[in-house]
């Protein structure tokens, strides 16, 4: 072997020997995998209360626009809730493929009055979203909440995988689950329920309105539905709760779709109470709040009051 | 018009046609826009499965196994009768796969074999030709007796398929995993520049989410299959096989139009052979072949001497040297027989086989509105745009769920997506009417009249939580979307392992009521097998196959 060749052969050979061991050591990690604490959410989002204002109003008008002007005046009007500039996110139900007269999803005309008031108070942006059950853009097409909320103004977001971050919940049962953004990354939040029977907790009002801000695994939930409706209230506190009672789904609930399961109450309900709202509300499926598990358990975990009229309870003509 | 001219006419006549295919596979898609839409009787609104409607292979198919031309399947006329005076110009100047043929096979291997005297070789007339042809005979017999398989190889349903069931999925998918990569990388700016391409690109060309189709290997493999073979034989796909073009080929027998050639002027050049894309023969001293050409005008614009003319009643001088050309079909009399004969006996083939009735898969579960088996059999082309449609990912195209003689035909797989109760869109694009046009009342059914139901559901009590493990559940009763609903619940007391009593609320399934949407299997928690499931038993359109007495009565009455 010429010298040349050797230095030429043994030279590639120890380059070559250098450029792997490098590329190895470069990829090393100690570590077998590396944990990412998720995030939590530590801001409430509510507003502190007053105690010359009542945490929970009603209000009766067939023009539903007008019982929600009414009933949100009388809990202190837009402006105690929303301050200018702030990021305002809506969660009604948009849940299932149906219209707005079946009842199974928020009323289209009182989202869509809800960000008017928003934007009218100076919120920066409102969004509007939901994750659906069914094909969610059909969900937010037919229930009309897509339409109407855009039209008012507000950023409507169907969710994508992209859209959720997991948070560390805290709870019994929920520890850490992937939340929509616009739930964790905002300063105010409205929860926009419709009341509807269930066969599993009796009623979905409020608090189990906010299985729509999860994604993961959630049919699981149901396993133990009323722990888990109340660690996700304890997680997620709504600014405000406006209850959409103008139509009742009496039966076939979650999602309905025969009109004679439907009552007309044209009732809104505005509460800073979640507890105090789902306790009201259930009245009209003809339950108590002391029937309703998940209600009984909010109380005792100190989320609300099941008795509404010692929070300071009014009724609006 | 210079002949140069009327040549790029062709290529742009080309590209716009394959642009407009395209882009309608594109639109056959639902599209959430919030304005202007009829919410009681939600359509697409562009008539996207026009395309397939004027192919007259598939008017022809649909018309010898059904006895009918299916609505909008007249327009094929308009691609048939100019051929009959004009000769094959749809796919030399129109089929959007024969357009991608001819483009792939400009990208020919740079190997000698395949350029100069070897690719003029190549492009002289060969007898595997001929085999368009026999399938052809074969599959319009098939179709006759009732089994319509010209979709497994017509070329505009197969396209639509491939794009829409591989292409299209493809594409999303490797657009998702660069934007995961790119944001991995941890780079200022790469992650959030993949994520801001993606957002703008994704409206137009992708779904709105991923969808995952069943049985997409076959498919993509005959698709990768026919565009690579464009690399060894010049559109060997549209010269051998496709058996559109030997039927356009079949009727130019009496075309007026042609190639005129002029054997006084002709040096022997061969140019006109290099990019001949039907391999007619158009060289002089050989017989140019009316049912091969595609009307590409190559020869006549690459003809340096100008011996070349199509016109319309072409003038041919016969000498010995120069033979006239011929509109006829080079195949063999007792072949054309055997392959009419095999096409007749491929019926009773496959109906002699278990997977028709027999043993008839009990997941066979076909799209609402769809018509009763045999008939659908003899009505689906497997183009797939109902697959593509579905805004739940829930139709895909089967291998052999239905045997052999259906594949890549439609079914609805409940765990990947359920019918969604309202939605009415697998009927509105399907162009040969396998999938009936359904209203909203039709579908979900009204006081006089029962809905369209696709199957029935089971309960698996051996994995349902609260039937088998003492847990609660009742996902399933939520989801069912009929009023009232199909599955109702019983309070019941059972015992855990300790004996404890527990109250659960354990799912039942009225048969009168289900419809076999596959909400309910869609939604179990049981994800890998789910505890309800839904089979084909009691569908709307088998009287044969119901499992109540009174359906069974009143289809008797």
């Amino acid at each position: 072997m010429k010298r040349r060749e050797f230095i030429k052969k043994t030279s590639s050979a120890v380059a070559l020997a250098i450029a792997t061991g490098g590329t190895a050591l470069f990829f090393d990690r100690r570590e077998s995998s590396r944990y990412v604490q998720p995030g939590r959410k530590t801001r409430s989002f509510e507003v502190a209360p007053k105690p010359s204002i009542p945490q929970i109003t009603l209000s009766r008008d067939e023009d539903s626009i007008a019982a929600l002007h009414k009933a949100l005046d009388a809990v202190g009007g837009t402006e105690r809730f929303v301050q200018p500039g702030e990021r305002v996110t809506i969660k009604p139900n948009i849940g299932w493929d149906r219209t707005a007269a079946q009842a199974a999803n928020t009323s289209p005309v009182l989202v869509g009055e809800m960000v008017r008031l928003c934007i009218a108070a100076g919120a920066a942006q409102v969004v509007v979203t939901d994750m659906s059950c069914n094909e969610p853009r059909r969900c937010f097409l037919r229930s009309g909440i897509g339409e109407a909320a855009e039209k008012a103004g507000a950023r409507v977001i169907i969710p994508s995988e992209d859209d959720f971050v997991t948070m560390h919940l805290g709870g019994k049962l929920l520890t850490e689950w992937p939340v929509l953004s616009p739930f964790v990354n905002t300063d105010r939040l409205i929860n926009m329920p419709i009341v509807k029977q269930h066969s599993l907790c009796s009623c979905t009002i409020a608090m189990k309105n906010l299985y729509g801000i999860l994604g993961g695994p959630r049919h699981q939930l149901h396993q133990q539905i009323d722990q888990s409706i109340v660690d996700l209230a304890a997680f997620c506190r709504p600014t405000l709760t406006v209850v959409d009672a103008t139509r009742v789904l009496i039966r076939g609930g979650p999602q309905g779709g025969s009109l004679g399961d439907v009552n007309i109450e044209h009732t809104v309900i505005c509460s800073t109470d979640q507890v105090a709202a789902d306790s009201r509300a259930c009245e009209f499926l003809g339950l108590s709040p002391s029937q309703v598990e998940h209600i009984v358990l909010a109380q005792k975990a100190g989320l609300g009051s099941m008795d509404y009229q010692a929070v300071g309870y009014r009724e609006i003509a | 018009m210079t002949i140069a001219t009327v040549r790029n006419l062709r290529r742009i006549s080309q590209v716009v046609f394959f642009g407009v295919f395209f882009w309608l596979i594109l639109k056959t898609n639902f599209e959430a826009a919030f304005e202007g839409v009829n919410i009681s009787d939600i359509s697409l609104p562009y008539p996207v499965s026009i395309a397939l409607q004027f192919d007259p292979l598939v008017a022809l198919g649909t018309l010898l196994a059904n006895g009918t031309l299916h609505k909008g399947l007249l327009w094929s006329l308009v691609i048939l009768i100019p051929t009959i005076f004009l000769g094959r110009f749809f796919c030399g100047w129109i089929c959007p796969l024969g357009s991608l043929n001819h483009w792939i096979s400009e990208v020919k291997s740079e190997r000698r074999k395949y350029r100069g005297k070897g690719k003029i070789q190549s492009n002289r007339y060969k007898s595997y030709q001929k085999i368009k042809f026999y399938l052809f005979f074969f599959l319009i017999t098939a179709a006759l007796a009732g089994t319509l398989q010209t979709g497994l190889l017509d070329p505009l349903p197969l396209l639509a398929r491939s794009l829409g069931t591989v292409v299209l999925p493809t594409m999303h998918s490797a657009a998702l995993g660069l934007v995961g990569w790119a944001k991995s990388l941890g780079l200022p700016y790469v992650g959030g520049g993949a994520q801001r391409a993606y957002d703008l690109i994704a409206p137009f060309l992708l779904n709105f989410r991923l969808v995952h189709f069943h049985g997409i290997l076959t498919i993509g493999l005959l698709f990768v299959a026919i565009l690579v073979l464009n690399r060894v034989f010049t559109r060997f796909w549209c010269r051998g096989i496709c058996p559109l073009g030997a039927m356009l080929g079949l009727f130019s027998r009496f075309a007026i139009f042609g190639l005129e050639k002029d054997e006084s002027s002709c040096d022997h050049c061969n140019l006109c052979l290099l990019h001949c894309q039907g391999a007619d023969n158009p060289d002089i001293g050989t017989r140019w072949r009316q049912a091969e050409c595609h009307l590409c005008l190559n020869c006549q614009a690459d003809c340096p001497q100008g011996s070349l003319k199509f016109k319309f009643f072409p003038q041919q001088e016969v000498t010995v040297k120069n033979p006239a050309s011929t509109p006829e079909i080079n195949v063999t009399r007792r072949k054309t027989v055997a392959s009419l004969a095999a096409g007749l006996a491929l019926y009773p083939l496959l109906r002699s086989g278990d997977a028709f009735k027999a043993n008839s898969n009990p997941r066979l579960i076909r799209p609402p509105g769809s018509i009763a088996e045999e008939a659908f059999l003899a009505r689906c082309i497997r183009c797939g745009q109902c697959m593509r449609v579905c805004p739940n990912n829930a139709l895909h195209p089967t291998l052999l769920e239905s045997g052999l003689e259906g594949i890549w035909t439609p079914i609805l797989i409940p765990a990947i997506g359920y019918c969604e109760p309202t939605c009415t869109l697998c009927g509105e694009v399907c162009p040969t009417g396998a999938i009936l046009e359904l209203t909203t009342t039709q579908k979900v059914g009204d006081e006089q009249n029962p809905p369209n139901r696709i199957g029935t559901a089971f309960m698996d009590r051996g994995r349902c939580l609260p039937w088998a493990m003492a847990k609660p559940c009742i996902v399933c009763e939520e989801w069912c979307p009929t009023s009232p609903k199909a599955i109702y619940l019983k309070d019941e007391t059972v015992l855990d392992r300790n004996g404890v009593e527990v109250r659960v609320k354990r799912p039942y399934i009225d048969p009168e009521l289900c419809t076999g949407c596959g909400a309910c299997e869609f939604a179990c928690p049981v994800t890998d097998k789910p505890a309800v499931y839904v089979t084909a038993i009691g569908e709307s359109r088998a009287p044969d196959r119901q499992l109540l007495l009174e359906r069974n009565l009143k289809q008797l009455t």
